[in-house]
């Protein structure tokens, strides 16, 4: 691969080094909690993954907003996310981002423009047309960012929602993470075409290519379809080629073959973090005593969000009817 | 009894599925990580190894177009059989259930056989959270042409899928996925239970609650807890929801002079609204009490435990529910 120096500047790679590791050591924790039963419901692990979420949301305002997937504690850890509030959800809290309410697959904070992971595949991609829709509305020149799966190119509503994106020319970026299986079934049986990126032109829009496991490969990208978008250029989509190191949902395969060792051995010899910090410490950007002070220091936000998580209370019963409705004296 | 043979309601599906497979070479089954892996239940496992992938396909992410496929299929004469891996994903598909494969035969003057079986996976208890735990019957009978059919135990799940594959309409198998381990007993060779014909799953004389799925297993506990009271529960279990076996509720309803109808799904316009009319219209002259309706709060079905056991009704709430009945004499 190139290691050869970037113009992008050392802050910002450490900027986009540090927004993997959050999303590496957050899902980490997740999956040994899982293991050890003490999450309830169904977790997707974005291990592997990290460079797409923080490539891109490395490229966004705090202003600015992503819909997210079922996979989707990596996008709001990108984007922000207080690992106190995630852990506490992720094991049905008070205290979480959701209230207890939503847990792992609806993890969402509309503070920062996180407008929920989502249950239903496909369905947020049309939630970012909303909302490129609506930012570009109110004229403040935010844009909208819709994360999706290879798989989800498959179902109508991501076609409907890249068609209306070209037709309204609206200030967006399809961002595709294609990690070449849906749950259990390889891309190969469900779609005729090897890239995502083939279905841009379908639509009007430019797409890209980029490696998923380079991050500045994918915050370069990034950049360019913010910029556009941002511009009044209109939608981009960018496929990041990446892989997901842990089973569709928790951690182990369960001894099911659907993927050969060899091809999950090949993608985690690129890790999209170890392969950055190679890479900065050869270009003399950075020095491994500087990551590993990093890890130290994120690894203690992790300790202290289990602990907050754990000594949290779980909602009480009475709860279970409040936020179903706004009331019209305010929300709930 | 010892040595009757014992299978797991998962693989009850299966086997009717199997054996209806070996039997018509027009069945086949299509739906999402059916084949190589079995589908995310384990419901569809064997079935590609022993069929062939032109038999058991693996489809995209793609609900609308995999019921489309199955009603294409099935007005050109074709048996087939498409899982919408959780029932929450019917409404990616509505268009597809409700206004094409419930609706082609009429509209087509009645020119038009669609022997289509649709199946899915239900209900909460999972920490599934919103979109992964509903309880959708009441949108789906509520649509002339279609059949609705939710088993609560292996030995009607096999009958009742047979017959599903079997039926000339579109149907509607529900799954409940808190069930699928659950064990019975299971006749090795092929039969059907006819759609339409409810189960009397306990008889008895003071009060009758009708219940399906998992709930008429719930409503098993909620009766021998009573019973310890004296109070002797007749549960009704109708397994097809539509259409409805709405003669066997009223017999018992006349016998026990009261009703308790249960649900997993949100009460407000749950089936059992349906079934509480039904009760009135029919035997209001034998009721010693008002029936009562049990189902879930007027809300998502919410993700945390600590939430979601007080959301979903049980046993206990079931005995609250008949001792509120039969204090109303
Ligand atoms: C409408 C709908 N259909 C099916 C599912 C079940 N399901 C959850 S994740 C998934 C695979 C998604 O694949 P992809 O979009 O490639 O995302 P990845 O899991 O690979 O990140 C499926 C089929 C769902 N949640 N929603
Ligand atoms: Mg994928």
């Amino acid at each position: 691969m190139d290691r050869s120096p970037t113009d992008i500047s050392v802050d910002v790679q450490l900027d986009l080094h540090r927004r993997m590791v959050r999303i590496r050591l957050f899902e980490e924790a997740a999956g040994r909690l899982a293991e050890s039963n003490r999450l309830p419901g169904f977790l997707h692990l974005y291990v592997g993954e990290e460079a797409v979420a923080a490539g891109v949301c490395g490229a966004l305002n705090d202003d600015d907003h992503i819909t997210s997937t079922h996979r989707g504690h990596g996008h709001l850890v990108a984007k922000g996310g207080d690992f106190n509030r995630m852990m506490a959800e992720l094991m049905g809290k008070a205290t979480g981002y959701c209230k207890g309410k939503g847990g792992s697959m609806h993890i969402s904070d509309t503070s920062l423009g996180m407008l929920g992971a989502n249950g239903i595949v496909g369905a947020g991609s049309p939630i970012a047309v909303g909302a490129a829709f609506a930012n570009r509305y109110r004229g403040r020149g935010q844009v909208a960012v819709a994360f999706f799966g290879d798989g989800s190119t498959n179902i109508g509503a991501f076609h409907e929602a890249a068609n209306m994106a070209c037709a309204l020319h609206l200030p967006i970026v399809f961002a595709c993470e294609n990690n070449e299986y849906g749950e259990f079934t390889p891309r190969d049986k469900t779609m005729a075409i090897t890239d995502i990126v083939d279905r841009a032109a379908g639509y009007g829009m430019p797409g890209v290519i980029v490696d998923g496991m380079d991050v500045i490969a994918v915050h370069e990208a990034a950049v360019e379809a913010v910029e556009r978008a941002r511009a009044g250029g209109g939608p981009s989509l960018i496929e990041a080629k990446t892989y997901r190191f842990y089973n569709h949902h928790g951690v182990q395969n369960l001894g099911l073959k659907y993927r050969s060792d060899d091809e999950v051995a090949m993608w985690k010899q690129r890790d999209p973090i170890f392969t950055l910090e190679d890479r900065m410490i050869e270009n003399k950007a950075a020095t491994r005593d500087q990551f590993d002070a990093i890890w130290a220091e994120l690894r203690a936000d992790i300790d202290t969000a289990i602990a907050f998580a754990d000594e949290s209370p779980y909602p009480t019963p009475d709860q279970i009817m409040v936020g179903v409705y706004t009331s019209m004296t305010g929300a709930q | 009894m010892a040595d009757e043979r014992k299978l797991a309601y998962v693989m009850a599906f299966n086997e009717a599925v199997k054996q209806q497979m070996e039997a018509d070479p027009n069945v086949f089954c299509a739906g999402e990580d059916i084949g190589a892996f079995g589908g995310v239940f384990g419901t569809f496992g064997g079935l590609q190894a022993k069929f062939g992938a032109d038999r058991v396909v693996d489809t995209p992410i793609s609900e609308q177009a995999i019921v489309g496929l199955g009603v294409g299929a099935a007005v050109t004469g074709l048996r087939p059989i498409v899982d919408l891996m959780f029932m929450d994903f019917i409404c990616v598909a509505l268009d597809q259930i409700v206004n094409q494969a419930a609706k082609l035969k009429y509209m087509f003057g009645g020119d038009a056989v669609l022997p289509l079986t649709i199946t899915t996976a239900g209900g909460g208890g999972l920490s599934a959270a919103a979109q992964h735990s509903q309880s959708l019957e009441a949108l789906l009978c509520h649509i002339p042409g279609l059949k609705v059919v939710m088993p609560s135990n292996p030995y009607d799940m096999k009958g009742l899928m047979t017959a599903c594959i079997q039926e000339n309409n579109p149907t509607v198998m529900i799954k409940h996925k808190r069930l699928l381990g659950m064990t019975g007993h299971v006749p090795e060779e092929s039969y059907s239970i006819p759609l339409g014909k409810g189960n009397i799953l306990r008889p008895g004389n003071d009060v009758t609650i009708v219940a399906y799925a998992r709930m008429a297993n719930e409503a098993l506990l909620a009766a021998e807890e009573l019973a310890k009271d004296g109070i002797d529960c007749e549960i009704i279990d109708p397994r097809t929801l539509q259409p409805l076996d709405t003669d066997l509720i009223v017999s018992s309803v006349k016998k026990t002079n009261h009703a308790v109808v249960v649900h997993e799904a949100v009460r407000f316009g749950g089936l059992g609204g349906e079934i509480a009319s039904q009760i009135q219209e029919l035997a209001f002259d034998y009721l010693d009490a008002p029936v009562t309706r049990i189902g879930a709060p007027f809300s998502p079905v919410p993700f945390s435990p600590a939430l979601e056991q007080h959301y979903i009704p049980n046993a206990k709430t079931i005995v609250q529910g008949v001792r509120d009945v039969m204090a109303r004499v």
